[in-house]
């Protein structure tokens, strides 16, 4: 039986665009606060009805993407591997997140001092791969460093388009085999190892779909460009429930059709700064579809 | 693990002057890492050379290659490498070295540096720092030194004040738990052994091993080094195989002994045995050298010799007693001429200086050989092989052997110093004995 999910997240208190670091962010266009503390209380209350059980990390002023926890770190079983972030406006959280895992029983891991690394906005494991998004926030050599750290086979993909400045924002596994993602985010090169490599080693995918009278496996989900500017790929999953922004129609659709239980819940006011769902949690007990949290 | 070669082209045409290594690890396979850097070199207009590779065996374990970017101008370099820079490559002379802690006695950490016999040096803090007691197939120990350090295969004296770092190549077997050692090529340059300077008189032979050499000249050229090196304080050393005393080339190695030429002597039980067979008995391996005929119960004569060695209780023993009056062992203790004696599983006896612990010997041989600065290899393959790995590139050594394998195998073991005569040992040393002579007429 695994254990019950576990969920950290941060009230938006502080929340707001106070700085452009990213194309999604215009400081001439704020976040109505009002509306983001309704959405993000709406995310909260549908977590919570996915059985996942929540903790807070306490909001500090002067750090309106603090609300962004899943680039606090990337959790490895007991440890926190913890961020180190490529901008100077994001940096003075560190010590917060550093604090909070500390004093919550996580042993704090850092990476090495002369890469960036920003947590599981950048790695998110795929079965026993570790799917790492490198170039605009993450460094490639970093996330090699942590695949000798944590003894896992790493898959740095390169990302292309500045919209898709985290690996979260275009790429969401499932299942061990199975992934949402935006192929237009990858260069070629990483469009082919993600395709390669996700699902291939299942011989149980449970992705099949009939054509002309043959199933064919299919791991992979693609969103299309206006659902993935809708962040359609930055979904929160607690065992089959996808909870992303509204708008994502026809990948809910998709979802829907391989037997997943997809929530459309309001996150436009967070999409302004370029994070949705997925950017405003962090998975503390391992995501579903990483291997080592059932093994 | 496995390794392979490739490059972009074949070879490099020489407007491509410009060369950068770098390296890369992690999944670079399967995340087509490795070849979207080879990509993004030639797109950029450069070129590459995989100088090593090395591919995990499991789906966990990473891969790691080192790659030769060479382009025709230093700004397509640094734009190329600040490219490749992204994907994770990384100059291997533009950041310290790494190191990981020995996790136990007797072996490296995973991923050691393996040296070469080349000079070498590494990073450490920003600063370039020559390994000392280079030598091939070893690791590299970093030792954070204040007091009294080893150096060399002996103590010397560092300022207590500073700490100062000791940067040493140490053999597999010497590794202590908790000890400093480099990994991977980060950090790590080596200077091959034309960039040191090699005096023009000895470079004409550097042609590797050859039957066709015309020999005299080769002789003259070596005769030449012999007395230069002793007149420069050099020392030589001499590493020698039974054959010299069967063809009846002891006495010529002994006047060398007599005349200063050398320093040192690394043989097996087999040398000395039969050197002292000829002094006890006149013949080697029961053959009279005078006549070549056999002597009536010559088989024994060997063997009675080391039992009368034993006897005296050492060669030195035996000389002092003057029971051993003659041949090269007596005339190395007349003139204090260092001898290593290693053994081997085939030994009789052994002679009592005989080192039988092998790791011993080569301990001793290594410490031994640290201020060598020229070295005959005359007909063994075994001891030539042996020092071939434990000398330096830059000293240089000449290998005499009836059977050019020897000296192939010399040279293929990396020792590329190694200059190859492919002659039957006692017209060589005999030719190389007047030509001696004829220098030492000389001015």
């Amino acid at each position: 039986m695994p254990p019950q999910p576990h969920i950290l997240m941060c009230p938006p208190d502080f929340y707001g665009i106070h700085y452009e670091i990213n194309p999604w962010m215009d400081m001439s266009r704020q976040a109505e606060h009002a509306v983001a503390v309704e959405q993000w209380n709406a995310l909260h209350a549908h977590i919570r009805a996915a059985g996942a059980r929540v903790s807070l990390l306490e909001p500090v002023p002067g750090l309106p993407d603090l609300v962004f926890t899943a680039n606090a770190a990337m959790i490895y079983r007991q440890q926190a591997l913890v961020s180190r972030f490529r901008h100077r406006q994001r940096q003075g959280e560190e010590p917060y997140n550093r604090r909070w895992f500390s004093e919550n029983g996580f042993e704090v891991v850092d990476v090495a001092e002369n890469f960036s690394f920003e947590g599981a906005g950048d790695a998110l494991f795929c079965g026993d791969t570790l799917y790492a998004g490198y170039r605009m926030r993450s460094d490639a050599a970093g996330h090699q460093e942590i695949g000798r750290m944590i003894g896992c086979r790493v898959i740095p993909v390169e990302l292309v388009d500045a919209r898709y400045y985290h690996l979260d924002t275009c790429f969401c596994p499932l299942a061990e085999g199975e992934a949402i993602w935006f192929p237009a985010a990858f260069d070629q090169y990483g469009q082919r190892a993600i395709r390669e490599h996700v699902g291939q080693s299942l011989r149980d995918c449970r992705f099949r779909v009939r054509r002309g009278g043959r199933d064919y496996m299919e791991p992979l989900i693609e969103a299309e460009q206006a659902e993935a500017e809708r962040f359609a790929c930055n979904a929160v999953v607690v065992g089959r429930r996808v909870i992303t922004n509204t708008g994502c129609d026809r990948l809910h659709a998709a979802l829907a059709e391989r037997g997943y239980e997809p929530i459309a819940t309001p996150l436009d006011e967070f999409v302004k700064a370029g994070g949705s769902a997925k950017c405003l949690t962090l998975r503390l007990d391992g995501e579903e579809a990483a291997s080592w949290r059932s093994h | 693990m496995t390794s392979q070669s490739l490059t972009s082209s074949e070879g490099m045409p020489s407007d491509f002057a410009f060369t950068e290594e770098v390296e890369i690890s992690g999944h670079i396979i399967d995340s087509l890492i490795l070849p979207k850097v080879l990509d993004s070199i030639t797109a950029g207009g450069g070129r590459f050379r995989i100088a090593n590779v090395t591919i995990g065996q499991s789906r966990h374990d990473p891969s790691y290659a080192v790659i030769e970017v060479s382009t025709p101008s230093e700004a397509l370099m640094e734009k190329i490498l600040a490219q490749i820079a992204d994907h994770g490559a990384v100059p291997t002379t533009k950041q310290d070295c790494r190191r990981a802690l020995a996790d136990m006695d007797g072996a490296f950490p995973e991923g050691f540096y393996s040296t070469t016999n080349q000079r070498t040096e590494i990073r450490l803090n920003g600063h370039w720092i020559e390994v000392t007691d280079q030598e091939m197939d070893c690791g590299v120990v970093v030792e954070e030194a204040s007091g009294r350090v080893r150096r060399g295969g002996r103590e010397i004296e560092t300022r207590r004040d500073s700490s100062t770092w000791v940067v040493r190549c140490i053999p597999m077997i010497d590794v202590k738990r908790g000890m400093s050692i480099v990994t991977g090529h980060a950090g790590v340059r080596v200077f091959p052994v034309e960039r040191v300077a090699v005096r023009s008189d000895f470079t004409f032979m550097s042609s590797g091993v050859s039957t066709e050499k015309p020999k005299g000249a080769l002789v003259r050229e070596i005769a030449r080094d012999l007395v230069t090196n002793r007149r420069g304080g050099g020392k030589t050393l001499v590493v020698g195989g039974p054959a010299i005393v069967h063809t009846g080339s002891g006495p010529a190695l002994c006047q060398l002994i007599r005349g200063g030429y050398v320093d040192k002597l690394f043989a097996g039980n087999a040398l000395a045995t039969h050197d002292i067979e000829q002094a006890l008995f006149g013949t080697s391996l029961g053959v009279h050298l005078a006549d070549a005929s056999v002597a009536e119960t010559g088989h024994e004569h060997h063997l009675r010799a080391i039992n009368r060695i034993r006897r005296c209780g050492s060669i030195r023993g035996a000389v002092e007693q003057g029971v051993l009056t003659s041949g090269i062992m007596y005339e190395c203790v007349k003139h204090n001429v260092d001898f290593l004696l290693a053994g081997s599983i085939r030994d009789d006896g052994p002679l009592p200086e005989v080192i039988t612990d092998v790791l011993d010997a080569q301990r001793q041989m290594r410490a031994a050989i640290r201020d060598v600065t020229f070295c005959l290899m005359i007909a063994t393959m075994l001891h030539s092989v042996a020092v071939g790995n434990l000398l330096p590139a830059w000293v240089k050594v000449v290998c005499i052997d009836i059977n050019p394998s020897t000296v192939i195998k010399l040279s293929d073991r990396g020792s590329f110093q190694t200059v190859g005569l492919v002659t039957d040992v006692e017209p060589f040393l005999r030719a190389l004995v007047q030509e001696v002579q004829e220098l030492e007429k000389a001015p």
